[in-house]
């Protein structure tokens, strides 16, 4: 006992010590930013979306000089749907600005000579009245300049705020800017720069031709597009963002608005680490995380297996029917530990009867009965398992989804090759195709259907949507089963 | 010139308590053409681009043109004369014994469409002036080529913004937001809870251009006409 009681005092005094330590820690956290020493002058690097800046990394407080131009141009928000975007720096979002905490930033804002209307911009990173709008408001043709000091570190959001300001945001003129800490963000593979933002049009959704903005909808909050980077697939097929196995990967996220709050996912990942709202609260092991409108999340991740990591806003119709789809694609070694893929598949009986197996090495030939229904039946029973089935990717009409999913009405690649058809529902498709002169790149996955269900389904999507009207047999389907 | 019978008016920024009164006027029908300015500065060369005070006007002044007096490659007689100051717009009408319009004045015949004097509330008419806002380029087509309003005055919207003689007047600071509260008269959008009319939100654009504007400035999509007090 004697013994054990220095050892004790020694225990809680070393810990008193760690507590002391951590105080400490936080007490230098609190440098008042006003007073960080500035030393030299540096121009900015911008750069358009998905792409980041370079890492600040620990250089000391700059003078940061960015030059950001304003320009109003016609861009296309999905194919064949033209809208004219108002931008900062050409894009949408607008470029990514990256500092550091206590760099006096000289901003300078050009309106092109071109454009017609007046803009500003509001830097929520900003300590100043409008967030720097009030200094900022600029005449085509002009230029306005004014700095500011960062005073906090965080990712956040700028806009434009001049009338009507959603108006004006709703047009696209929204962008990140990060303030990094002291010392720098830790190092991690790969960075890139993802911003929600929801469009209003005259026509529905997907009506073609060029589409002027609607104040009426866009009062109403009835979004006709909700999309990452300013258009349907600016992130999908050759545009996805891409990462290698075992790689960390950090996103820039930020919402734009005007109007809705996203509920940020990657489908298939675990955020390892996400800064909430962009600020110093660190949250861990999350599946989704909520973005508000003029909001910002930076959220981590290491990617273990390969494979296509569907980026979502988790309001789920946002993504698959307005164009709120990103692509994630991991390429590296398979890891069947942490992934197995499909091990197995079998027959599911709830009532509980035995499954049957074929033995294997017994080759007798199966007689099946090929009873063929009338094909008014046929196309009855394949709308119903269309519905349940492939409705999701492939939409009511068959009209598929944009840079996603193909179509399937008056598709030149279904009504090629009735037998691939049936290959494909029997054993999925990975890998580019081309339908209608668009290319696809994403997976179907294998359907658990009958064979019986498969014809059915088939006839009915050949005989829809100006398809070439092939009554898909049982038999088709059997022998294309069995020629593999 | 053509006239334009007065009457009382509620601005969009305002209500019915704050009817504004407009008296007759005459107004160009059309807006100054290059060709008209080419003589106005041949007449007065203190205009001319060359010779120009800066004060007056900056140095986008006439940037298009190829010389004092002569247009440049792209630039029609009939285009409307853009990239002038509110100072030589002004000293224009004078010459011409003329004025520019008010704000009033401009806004009054402005919300008229082909047939009524206020078509404010009419979807069409709005359309068409939003619709303005996104084709690019518009002040290289001629005087004329948009509609004849009730007023028989051409080209009030679809063609250039135009200079009026108290363009700022009405103040929009840098922060549109901020404007709800030092001027309760006025609303910029933002806030657009006490508007007359919610959806005419086009003319908060041109309130937003005009703010934006110092007398000295100059734009590729701002020219102007004259008016002259109807003295019977």
């Amino acid at each position: 006992m004697k013994l054990l009681k220095p050892v004790f005092l020694l225990i809680v005094a070393s810990l008193l010590l760690t507590s002391c330590k951590e105080e400490s820690k936080k007490e230098l956290a609190k440098v008042d930013s006003s007073t960080i020493y500035i030393k030299g002058t540096m121009d900015a690097e911008l750069t358009s979306p998905p792409f980041v800046p370079e890492p600040v990394g620990n250089r000391t407080a700059k003078k940061l000089l960015v030059n950001m131009e304003i320009l109003e141009k016609e861009g296309e928000m999905t194919d064949g749907v033209k809208y004219v975007y108002w931008t900062f720096g050409g894009s949408v979002p607008g470029s990514f600005i990256r500092t550091r905490v206590g760099d006096e930033i000289e901003f300078t804002l050009s309106n092109h000579p071109d454009n017609k209307l007046p803009h500003n911009i509001d830097m929520h990173a900003v300590t100043g009245p409008g967030g720097g709008a009030t200094s900022s408001f600029v005449a085509p043709g002009h230029n306005k300049t004014f700095s500011f000091k960062a005073l906090n570190p965080g990712l956040f959001v700028y806009h434009c705020a001049t009338a009507p300001v959603g108006m004006h945001i709703a047009n696209g003129m929204y962008g990140l800017i990060l303030v990094e800490p002291a010392g720098g963000l830790p190092k991690v593979d790969k960075e890139y720069y993802i911003m929600q933002g929801d469009f209003y049009t005259k026509g529905a959704t997907d009506e073609k031709g060029l589409q002027p903005f609607d104040m009426t909808k866009a009062i109403k909050e009835d979004a006709d597009y909700v999309v990452f980077n300013g258009k349907v697939g600016a992130l999908t097929g050759d545009n996805a963002i891409t990462a290698n196995v075992g790689e960390t990967v950090r996103l820039f996220v930020g919402n734009g608005g005007p109007n809705l709050t996203s509920s940020f996912h990657v489908i298939g990942e675990i955020f390892d680490k996400v800064h909430v709202e962009g600020g110093d609260l660190i949250n861990t092991n999350v599946q989704t995380t909520s973005i508000p409108s003029g909001g910002a999340a930076i959220v981590e991740f290491k990617v273990e297996v390969p494979g296509t990591f569907i980026i979502v806003d988790h309001a789920i119709f946002r993504a698959f029917n307005k164009g709120a789809l990103g692509m994630l694609k991991v390429t590296g070694e398979e890891n069947k530990k942490l992934y197995s893929g499909i091990k197995q598949e079998g027959i599911y009986h709830p009532e509980g009867g035995t499954i049957q197996t074929m033995p294997n090495d017994n080759k007798e030939k199966v007689v099946v009965s090929t009873t063929e229904k009338p094909l008014a039946k046929k196309i009855a029973d394949g709308k119903q398992l269309y519905m349940t089935t492939c409705f999701a990717c492939h939409q009511a009409e068959g009209q598929g989804i944009p840079n996603a999913f193909p179509p399937l009405a008056k598709s030149d690649y279904l009504n090629a090759d009735v037998k691939r058809a049936v290959g494909i529902v029997l054993h999925g498709k990975t890998g580019e195709i081309t339908v209608n002169g668009n290319k696809y790149n994403s997976v179907m996955t294998k359907q658990t259907l009958s064979e019986e269900e498969i014809a059915d389904v088939l006839t009915y999507v050949y005989n829809s949507w100006g398809n070439n009207k092939t009554n898909v047999s049982i038999k088709t389907v059997q022998e294309v089963k069995s020629s593999h | 010139m053509v006239s334009i019978k007065g009457g009382e008016y509620i601005p969009l920024y305002g209500r019915d308590s704050m009817k504004v009164k407009i008296n007759d006027f005459l107004m160009d029908v059309y807006p100054v053409t290059n060709k008209e300015y080419i003589d106005f500065v041949k007449k007065y060369p203190k205009w001319q681009k060359s010779k120009v005070i800066k004060l007056f006007a900056d140095e986008s002044y006439l940037r298009a043109w190829k010389s004092d007096t002569i247009l440049g490659e792209n630039q029609k007689e009939q285009s409307p004369i853009t990239q002038v100051s509110w100072f030589a717009a002004k000293e224009y009408c004078e010459c011409q014994g003329k004025r520019l319009p008010t704000v009033d004045e401009w806004e009054y015949v402005a919300m008229a469409n082909k047939t009524i004097p206020d078509a404010r509330k009419e979807k069409e008419y709005n359309a068409f002036i939003l619709g303005w806002y996104e084709k690019p380029k518009t002040f290289n087509q001629t005087i004329g080529s948009t509609f004849k309003n009730y007023w028989n005055v051409y080209d009030l919207h679809g063609l250039v913004w135009e200079w009026t003689s108290d363009f700022n007047s009405v103040l929009i600071s840098g922060e549109s937001r901020k404007d709800v509260d030092t001027d309760n008269n006025l609303f910029c959008g933002s806030a657009a809870i006490n508007a007359t009319d919610l959806m005419n939100y086009a003319a908060f654009m041109r309130y937003a251009i005009r703010g934006s504007l110092k007398a000295k400035y100059t734009m590729k999509n701002l020219g102007f006409r004259c008016v002259k007090d109807n003295k019977k």
